[in-house]
């Protein structure tokens, strides 16, 4: 299996593909759309890649859930995400990290859990797993 | 306007691969100002021609239930330009199919020289949404694009009667 810093590197230069952005512009904490311009189209472009370059599969809305809360009201109060929607969150999404969201989880800044750290995590995991060894 | 840029398959695998002709006359109207005197044929229109060919390619592979859009070109090269009179082959080979869309590559060559190449990304428009916004017609694959397959049949058939591999 290879180490975190193969994946890291390999993950970096998926994103370069597919986002056309320069590699020095690539950090571990920068965020898909607000920092990298990834636009909703360019998602399924990233999974395709990670799929083929990590020999991986990739189940829809596994790595980039589309709409997890569907507007519940357990799950998002007045714009922010309650105690259930983060135990939710957690649940679908074990590989990011939640921490800085759960201090102010307002709904609009849920896009900033995809960072290039937590597809990382994502295919460390995924590469853990039995069935892709 | 027609809005076809392919004249005919010359081979189909389904959900593998795709080539495609179009032949460049000088009597099409862009060649008299793309450009006066340089008859060239502008570079996104072969990026169209790849795209209808692949965009026909990923269509089959769900015998046309899904609405096939292009959603996104993330490289295309161009390596030189394609002239009135020159005949263009577009190959394009399926990457990807999912649920949500597909990719492919595709090249474009005349004779053996390669003139530009592309990875094309389709996006299946979302059923629910899209029946909301377009009806249950399938807007994308309704009659010249899927037609063109058929066309592609009846053709191989006078030339060899039997499949659609090329001359």
């Amino acid at each position: 299996m290879p180490s975190q810093d193969e994946i890291y590197t390999k993950v970096s230069a998926t994103l370069v593909e597919a986002l056309n952005v320069d590699e020095d512009e690539i950090k571990p904490t920068s965020t898909l759309q607000g920092d990298l311009g990834a636009e909703s189209i360019d998602f399924l472009d990233i999974v395709f890649r990670l799929e083929r370059e990590f020999g991986i599969k990739i189940p829809r809305g596994e790595l980039f859930p589309e709409s997890i809360f569907q507007g519940d009201p357990e799950f998002v109060q007045n714009g922010k995400v309650t105690d259930k929607g983060l135990a939710e969150l957690r649940a679908r999404m074990p590989f990011a990290d939640l921490s800085k969201f759960e201090a102010n989880p307002d709904l609009s800044a849920i896009s900033d859990l995809f960072t290039v750290e937590m597809i990382t995590r994502y295919i460390e995991g995924k590469l853990g797993e039995p069935s892709n060894n | 306007m027609r809005w076809i840029w392919i004249d005919r398959f010359l081979e189909f695998q389904p959900g593998r691969s795709a080539r495609a002709v179009k032949n460049l006359s000088l009597a099409e109207d862009y060649f008299a100002d793309h450009f006066p005197g340089f008859p060239v044929m502008p570079a996104a229109l072969i990026l169209e021609g790849l795209a209808q060919t692949g965009g026909i390619l990923v269509g089959e592979a769900n015998d046309f239930r899904e609405k096939v859009v292009l959603a996104k070109i993330p490289s295309a090269r161009f390596h030189r330009e394609a002239l009135a009179g020159e005949q263009l082959v577009y190959e394009v080979e399926l990457v990807h199919l999912r649920p949500e869309g597909a990719a492919v590559k595709g090249r474009a060559l005349a004779g053996d020289d390669l003139l530009a190449e592309a990875e094309i990304f389709f996006a299946h428009l979302d059923q629910a949404r899209s029946q909301q916004l377009f009806g249950d017609q399938n807007f994308v694959f309704s009659g010249e694009l899927k037609h063109m397959l058929g066309l592609a049949k009846v053709l191989a058939d006078r030339t060899d009667g039997k499949s659609t591999n090329g001359p």
